[in-house]
């Protein structure tokens, strides 16, 4: 039996399939991160690849610049609540990275600069849409949005595309990230409105 | 034993929507009002989360938002204090339209991070600035509620005095606890006799961190983006290490 706010009448725009459950369209860009914005120079910026052995690849943004890129436009979901439809981001896939690297993998763990870190599935990285991202809207990516570099996974809830990523360490288990160890849901698909634990 | 795997597979229960009914609503501002509302099942919360709020109308049409309690920890009742967003969807309806009797759907608490508790004995800086000050209150709230001896260093930044919320409670605290300091700063135009011209916050309006048997300072930044950056920029450039500053920020949009 749904409780009904008496009164409440709504904004009613027209339902929008591009706009998840429980969501609603924001133009700006609105900011969410759990501390101070970390300034990081291109010049001192890697990306650490670690592999389920234990080997290690680190990435500077050199060689990060020169893999092949691709710009693309999507939707972006995040669980405060907030969808932007449209969102245009040049970036390196997730695949052209990992190369031949993804061995025995399952999980990934994304580490960022200033200590935060997100769980996925590999799969959600190498066969969904998954980028390292460093431009948004035909300009170098702000510091926050997650410049110079971010992960980008627009498939699922945006904690999951780490800003300031510096390392992805590919695990045979699942180990939750920050949000995921205070109560966030561990996969954080938006067209389920998985926000939060058991949800 | 089959109970005990069923359990164990079925995985944490989910936050349950729960049946809130307003009790009472006052003007903070002219346009933010606090709300407080009877709970059944709330089991009570840490300073600094939030709920999502839901709306249902009539017709059966429905919306959600998240906003930050004001309120220290009770079961069974809790209150909000909702900023009117231009354009906004539920807070134009929560702060000028719902009356006492009414009802809406919450749930939560949500947000394990920026949080305090009576555990957390170091001394605590917040610094708000305007609706950013709702889950800072209820911080000073907890923190007066439980006893907590931690100090704490309360820093309100709003656009004129009209627009602080709980004035007359933060100065009434400010004045009764001697380890409570109360600074209430202006961007646009202050009180006659203030010391502080208006401005922006600055450098010298922030402390440095504590050192020593105390502890690290806890820092709190909530508010808008513009301001939460800012704000934390400021307190790295005075010495807080970047893992004692926890911040939260509220977009433009919303409501």
């Amino acid at each position: 039996m749904a409780v009904i706010s008496r009164g409440f009448e709504g904004r009613r725009t027209p339902p929008d399939p591009r706009i998840p459950p429980g969501q609603y369209l924001t133009e700006d860009f609105p900011v969410l991160s759990a501390g101070p914005t970390p300034q990081i120079e291109t010049s001192d910026w890697a990306l650490d690849i670690t592999d389920v052995d234990g080997s290690r690849t680190a990435l500077s943004w050199h060689q990060l610049m020169d893999l092949p890129s691709e710009q693309f436009t999507v939707d972006i979901h995040c669980v405060t609540k907030w969808t932007k439809l449209g969102t245009v981001w040049r970036g390196v896939p997730v695949e052209t990275l990992l190369g031949g690297t993804q061995s025995d993998a399952e999980y990934a763990l994304i580490h960022s600069y200033g200590g935060y870190t997100t769980n996925l599935p590999i799969d959600d990285l190498v066969l969904g849409d998954a980028w390292v991202v460093f431009e948004y809207d035909g300009a170098a990516l702000a510091p926050t949005h997650g410049g110079p570099a971010r992960l980008l996974v627009p498939h699922l809830y945006l904690w999951k595309s780490a800003k300031w990523i510096n390392g992805i360490e590919l695990r045979r288990h699942d180990q939750p990230g920050f949000w995921e160890s205070l109560g966030y849901h561990a996969y954080g698909d938006p067209w389920r409105e998985q926000r939060y634990e058991g949800d | 034993m089959k109970a005990t795997d069923d359990a164990q597979h079925r995985g944490p229960a989910t936050i349950p929507w729960l049946r809130a009914e307003l009790l009472e609503g006052r003007m903070e501002t002219r346009t933010a009002r606090s709300l407080v509302f009877d709970v059944p099942g709330w089991a009570g919360h840490h300073a600094g989360q939030h709920v999502d709020v839901k709306l249902t109308s009539e017709d059966g049409y429905s919306a959600q938002r998240s906003y930050s309690i004001a309120s220290a920890s009770a079961s069974g009742q809790l209150e909000l204090t909702v900023q009117v967003v231009s354009h906004g969807e539920l807070s134009p309806y929560l702060v000028e339209v719902m009356s006492p009797g009414d009802e809406l759907e919450l749930r939560g608490p949500i947000g394990g991070w920026f949080r305090w508790t009576e555990e957390f004995t170091e001394p605590v800086l917040l610094v708000g600035g305007g609706s950013g000050i709702v889950p800072l209150m209820a911080i000073l709230r907890e923190r007066i509620r439980t006893g907590s001896t931690a100090p704490v260093h309360f820093i309100c930044v709003a656009r004129t005095p009209d627009h602080v919320f709980y004035t007359n409670e933060l100065h009434s605290v400010d004045q009764s606890h001697a380890d409570v300091l109360v600074d209430r700063l202006y961007t646009r135009s202050g009180l006659a006799d203030d010391a502080r011209a208006a401005g922006r916050l600055n450098l010298h309006d922030l402390p440095p961190p504590s050192s020593g048997d105390t502890g690290i300072t806890r820092a709190y930044v909530c508010g808008p983006t513009g301001f939460v950056e800012s704000a934390a920029d400021l307190l790295l450039g005075r010495g807080h290490p970047p893992t004692a500053i926890r911040t939260e920020r509220f977009g433009p949009t919303g409501g």
